[in-house]
């Protein structure tokens, strides 16, 4: 029995010898393909604790993320934002793949636990109160950002992230840029490329840019000629002082006659 | 002219093969009898609860949610009911075709040990392949009624006109439920499972029981599934790395089995696409690892003192 035993030994450190180059190669090309990017770390192995730690080693990683979002839920019914925000931590750990937890996890933190901070009143005064609202927002634009450099072949987050900064930050130049980014991917909608133009005609400095991709979008015809690009592009018509003749978007009368 | 046959001649019998595809088909159709006489589909049942009752208890959830998780659970339930039916299917076989005395029967008759092997994997093969293909059609199912329910909720709310934002809704429910990349994340699980019972009968082979063959193939899916991560460290490691954990971490890399290579599905739910080269490579690996563990078995088994 000893000579099969060897042999068995011999076939399976030969296989071995020759699969794990052939493995490691396979596995860097499952990291290309953005598959097994999730970082099993300690940290992680402390906010799972034995059992959701060996599960999500085992192969059950998205379920173990699953029951944690159930989890937010239940915390966000019960509005403990703090908890929310520790949760979302590992499920997006778990899950770097899955836009839908870094989108949502982001609302709630800049949209949700924002309010609710900028409204308690056990906070105190309304300083601590509007910091703890920038504290959430902030939140919020790093999972954001933290989500577009796990998920750098999609367009979705760029588009959350530029709505953060407009409507949250007030920043038109960097949520022009993001928009600018989501419309950049092939597969992104058509409205990236024009809400990118309406952010641009709202950073300052930036008019004359603004002005000539807005006048872009214009000559592409009717489908784009939309209340809004219209509005912004005679905004921009009349702040570069652009001549009647070559104005797109005629001006109103009571523009023309102040 | 023909001569007469001589009556002193002994009857004349097909020659015997050292190989016969044809006698592998047969045990291996008397596994899958064997096996589906054990009721072994009962766990359907389980799954289908389950699947049903997670659509259930997420109807309360937005339908993105409600989808990623169904599909995660399902595919996750798929995956440890298709490596426990894998696992415990194959830990039996040989005891109880010992204690039957079925494997003297066969192996009597001039059936070769190899055969007899091979014939026993493919059985438990087979009957895999149905297990995953009934979860599959159960889980489509379920997915396609969801989609089907939130959709007709969608024009409902939409007054039965469906506007440009509604047909965009329609449009992201059905991007949310099934997706063609689903089904080589499907195939990858069933190939996990093959893996798994290639290796249990691997083990089976010099087991001393059922429970035993069980618990070590349990301990080999654990360290399995951390081989990658020994690898990793161990083609990584530098030269203030000790040569006992070097050496520890390459034993573990060349004896274990890459597990995470088969756990491709969490990402495919996520939406990453696999490339047909990428699955074909995934898949071969798979496939080398069943064929090396059979060899294995084989190896051990025909040594065996019966």
């Amino acid at each position: 029995m000893i000579r099969p035993i060897i042999a068995v030994l011999v076939l399976l450190l030969a296989f071995g010898a020759l699969r794990v180059p052939i493995e490691h190669a396979v596995s860097r090309e499952h990291r290309e393909a953005y598959f097994r990017g999730a970082q099993l770390g300690l940290g992680l192995r402390e906010q799972l604790g034995q059992v959701g730690f060996l599960a999500a080693l085992s192969g059950f990683r998205s379920v173990v993320a699953d029951m944690l979002w159930i989890k937010a839920h239940t915390a966000w019914e019960r509005t403990e934002w703090g908890r929310m925000a520790a949760l979302f931590e590992t499920i997006t750990s778990l899950q770097p793949r899955v836009i839908m937890f870094w989108d949502m996890a982001a609302w709630h933190m800049a949209w949700n636990a924002s309010v609710a901070a900028l409204n308690d009143q056990r906070l105190g005064r309304e300083a601590l109160r509007v910091r703890a609202q920038r504290q959430y927002f902030e939140l919020g634009r790093d999972l954001l950002e933290r989500g577009i450099r796990n998920n750098p072949d999609r367009w979705t987050l760029h588009d959350r992230l530029a709505m953060l900064l407009r409507d949250k930050f007030e920043d038109h130049c960097a949520a022009a840029g993001q928009y600018a980014r989501a419309a950049a991917f092939a597969d992104a909608p058509a409205y990236e490329k024009r809400f990118a133009a309406y952010e641009l005609s709202r950073c300052p400095g930036q008019e004359r840019a603004a002005y000539e991709k807005l006048a872009a979008l214009f000559d592409l015809g009717k489908k784009e000629q939309l209340p809004t690009l219209l509005s912004r592009l005679a905004e921009m018509e009349k702040v570069l002082g652009i001549p009647e003749a070559d104005r797109r978007v005629p001006q109103r009368p009571s523009e023309s006659n102040p | 002219m023909n001569a007469a046959p001589d009556p002193a001649a002994p009857p004349s019998h097909p020659a015997h093969r050292g190989f016969s595809p044809s006698r592998i088909a047969a045990i291996a159709r008397n596994t899958l009898t064997e096996l589906i006489r054990l009721k072994v589909f009962y766990f359907l049942l389980l799954f289908a609860l389950l699947i049903i009752g997670n659509s259930a208890f997420m109807l309360r959830f937005s339908f993105q949610e409600e989808f990623q998780v169904l599909k995660d659970v399902s595919l996750g339930a798929m995956s440890i009911f298709t490596s426990l039916l894998a696992i415990v299917a194959t830990a039996m076989l040989l005891p109880k075709d010992v204690e039957d005395r079925t494997l003297y029967t066969i192996l009597a008759k001039p059936v070769p040990r190899f055969e007899y092997l091979a014939g026993k994997l493919g059985g438990v093969l087979v009957l895999l392949f149905i297990a995953t293909l009934l979860m599959s059609v159960l889980f489509v199912a379920v997915l396609f009624i969801r989609e089907k329910w939130v959709i007709a909720e969608i024009l409902r709310e939409a007054g039965g006109t469906p506007n440009e934002q509604a047909l965009e809704m329609i449009a992201n429910v059905k991007k949310s439920a099934f997706s063609g990349a689903l089904v080589p994340g499907i195939a990858i699980i069933y190939l996990k499972a093959c893996l798994l019972s290639a290796l249990t009968l691997f083990v089976s082979t010099f087991a001393s029981s059922s429970i035993f063959t069980i618990i070590v193939v349990v301990a080999v899916y654990f360290v399995g599934h951390l081989q990658a991560t020994a690898r990793e460290y161990w083609l990584a490691a530098g030269a203030n790395v000790s040569w006992i954990t070097k050496g520890f971490l390459a034993m573990v890399s060349l004896i274990f089995p890459d597990l995470q290579m088969f756990n491709l599905v969490d990402d495919i739910v996520a939406g990453n696409d696999i490339a047909l080269g990428l699955f074909l490579r995934t898949s071969g690996l798979g496939l080398l690892y069943v064929g090396v563990y059979l060899l294995a078995a084989h190896f051990i088994f025909s040594a065996k003192e019966l």
